[in-house]
């Protein structure tokens, strides 16, 4: 970190201030922090000792939850699950970068008619309860025949309905320098030019934001697959982690069910270590004007 | 620095609009038609979008509404009867309350966090970055499955909830076998995704002018006087988004309650949020056009908060632009 390059004078009330404001932080962190660390912890325990131990690791820990996640659930390999959420994850994320990239440089770039009505529609839709759209999606994509399958989880993707993202590349467009698409203009470069060697590139930051948060909201989408995919074959993670429960909701393997828990959460946790930065920044971003 | 919202006014970009309504630049655009091709081309897949995915099942869902209709049969008119049905159903009006109960205590709750933090972290650079870091995490986590294992196990019988509370003599079991408690274990779920709303929160004190701190604590203002003077009144369109997204986004709470109650919305109905009702309905008793009904009242009753938070706006956000 690069925070000690501002230290603030070393007054004695200034010192002990700091401290309280340490001590506030570190108090906090380790109520946020506690039910990541328990599922580590719970991962390497037997599963009779996961709900009423309070120790956070285990004196003797044991591999076998893991062990036995190679087994699968219900005769299906947990690899299975997590191609399958990888494949509805990536299929989104380039869905995503391609529609809402297109769909921003229009607003943010082409002076064409009716551009503030439709402006006003897609941020009309950043606040539309998806709910009101489920049920005829559902009577749709059944006539369609395409009931367990990834199509209806995906084409939305396809179609930038993730309002979300376009706001923030539009966002992102506004600010880039227009003296640029006016210099490749005269360089007789057309709007598709402008969009892909110039607009593209210099969005970078945005892309990556949108790419990443695109990425964790399809691994850990719980509602969609749940609806539209009924064969455990095509299950993503969060199905399959449904799946260790019982007919009576009971899990039989609770180490299994913890152990595969924090396996699921992994990628997730990964991203966030290595692009933080984005995820925050883009976050910020949205709720202040660029 | 006003929030998304207001973009939607300022997103017209009035210079140009301005500009190009001038008469001497209107006869000289040749490449008018050109730019508006190119405008629907590069805007295309959204708009098919907008028509098959929300405006199409909008209109869609709204006919469904006013029918009977089981995915097989031919959907049969049948008036008003799914709105009366629905409001002398007894889960139905549960499950508003339960929802209205969940929005009403646990998005306040969050905000409060998020902004007390966010004025913690504000007070300090060194370890900044960390901490925001750290207290952002749980809301990229926080819908997952494995997390609504992991809340499950802790407010569980004799888990460390259970146990911490009995410790203080306070003695009533694990909070998700328990109807009056388990809604508050939702609430503690959605509490500890505060971190969203707090980067927010801390991006708008960022930008509030540390000249206006100064000139009031030299004119005598306490720091009561100044949060409530100063800061409130600069971060105000930061805390309407936040009240806005929050708001709206936790009325559509599902996952987690789907999760933590394994699935049931129980024990006796009291994880019964307003989507668990409607997924039960429509995909589990195949009542599409009893769902598509309930969907709309979900969808006047954000539209209705919204309008609401929109119009008293007026009597409490301040925007700089204004005041100039």
């Amino acid at each position: 970190m690069s925070a000690t390059t501002t230290k603030p004078p070393l007054l004695s009330r200034r010192r002990t201030g700091s401290l309280g404001w340490h001590l506030g932080a570190l108090a906090i962190l380790a109520v946020i922090l506690y039910p990541v660390v328990w599922v580590i912890g719970a991962s390497f325990k037997p599963s009779k000792d996961i709900i009423n131990s309070l120790r956070l690791f285990p004196s003797h820990p044991i591999l076998s939850n893991f062990k036995g996640l190679a087994d699968g659930i219900a005769d299906i390999s947990i690899w299975t699950f997590f191609q399958n959420s990888l494949f509805y994850a990536v299929g989104a994320v380039v869905g995503v970068l391609v529609s809402c990239s297109l769909t921003a440089y229009a607003f943010a770039r082409i002076r064409f008619a009716g551009r503030n009505l439709l402006f006003s529609l897609m941020i009309g839709t950043l606040l539309l309860p998806y709910h009101v759209l489920l049920i005829p999606q559902y009577v749709m994509f059944q006539k369609l025949g395409w009931i367990n399958t990834y199509a209806p989880l995906l084409i939305g993707k396809y179609l930038a309905t993730e309002a979300f993202f376009v706001f923030l590349m539009v966002q992102f467009m506004r600010n880039l320098p227009r003296e640029l698409d006016e210099a490749a203009r005269l360089d007789g470069c057309g709007h598709f030019r402008i969009y892909w060697s110039i607009v593209l590139p210099l969005c970078r930051p945005a892309l990556i934001t949108s790419a990443i948060f695109t990425f964790i909201n399809a691994w850990n989408d719980f509602m969609g697959p749940l609806i539209y995919l009924n064969e455990p074959g095509k299950y993503t993670v969060s199905l399959g982690l449904m799946m260790f429960r019982d007919s009576d909701g009971v899990a039989a393997n609770y180490g299994g069910m913890i152990a595969m828990s924090l396996v699921a959460l992994l990628p997730v946790l990964l991203f966030f270590l290595a692009f933080q930065r984005y995820l925050i920044d883009g976050m910020a971003t949205s709720g202040l004007k660029g | 620095m006003g929030p998304a919202v207001t973009l939607v006014e300022d997103s017209l970009p009035t210079a140009r609009k301005t500009r190009s309504a001038a008469p001497a630049t209107r006869g000289r655009r040749p490449g008018r038609r050109r730019e508006n091709l190119a405008g629907y081309l590069f805007m295309s897949p959204w708009i098919a979008g907008f028509l098959l995915l929300t405006a199409g099942p909008m209109i869609a869902s709204l006919y469904f509404a006013f029918t009977d209709y089981n995915l097989f049969n031919t959907p049969k008119w049948v008036g008003f009867d799914n709105f009366t049905t629905m409001f002398d159903d007894p889960r139905w009006q549960r499950s508003v309350e339960v929802t209205a109960k969940y929005v009403v205590i646990g998005t306040p709750l969050k905000l409060l966090l998020a902004l007390g933090v966010a004025m913690l972290l504000a007070q300090s650079r060194r370890g900044q970055a960390f901490y925001r870091a750290a207290f952002y995490a749980p809301s990229l986590i926080g819908a997952s499955v494995s997390v609504g294992f992991v809340w499950r196990s802790l407010f569980s019988d004799d888990a460390i909830v259970d146990r911490t509370q009995s410790f203080f003599g306070w003695h009533v079991g694990g909070w998700v076998g328990n109807a009056d408690w388990v809604l508050y274990c939702l609430v503690a779920l959605t509490v500890w995704q505060f971190g969203a709303p707090m980067v927010i929160f801390l991006a708008g004190l960022k930008q509030v002018p540390r000249e206006l701190y100064e000139a009031a604590e030299m004119d005598g203002a306490g720091p009561l006087r100044r949060f409530w003077n100063i800061t409130l009144p600069m971060i105000s369109p930061v805390l309407f988004f936040n009240v806005l997204l929050e708001t709206i986004h936790s009325f559509q709470i599902f996952g987690s309650a789907y999760v933590v109650s394994n699935g049931t919305c129980g024990p006796a109905d009291a994880t019964l949020v307003y989507t668990c009702y409607l997924y039960q309905q429509g995909f589990q008793n195949a009542r599409m056009g009893f769902a598509a009904a309930m969907a709309w009242m979900l969808l006047l009753a954000v539209a209705l908060v919204t309008a609401v938070l929109f119009w008293s706006q007026k009597k409490w956000v301040y925007y700089e632009e204004d005041a100039r």
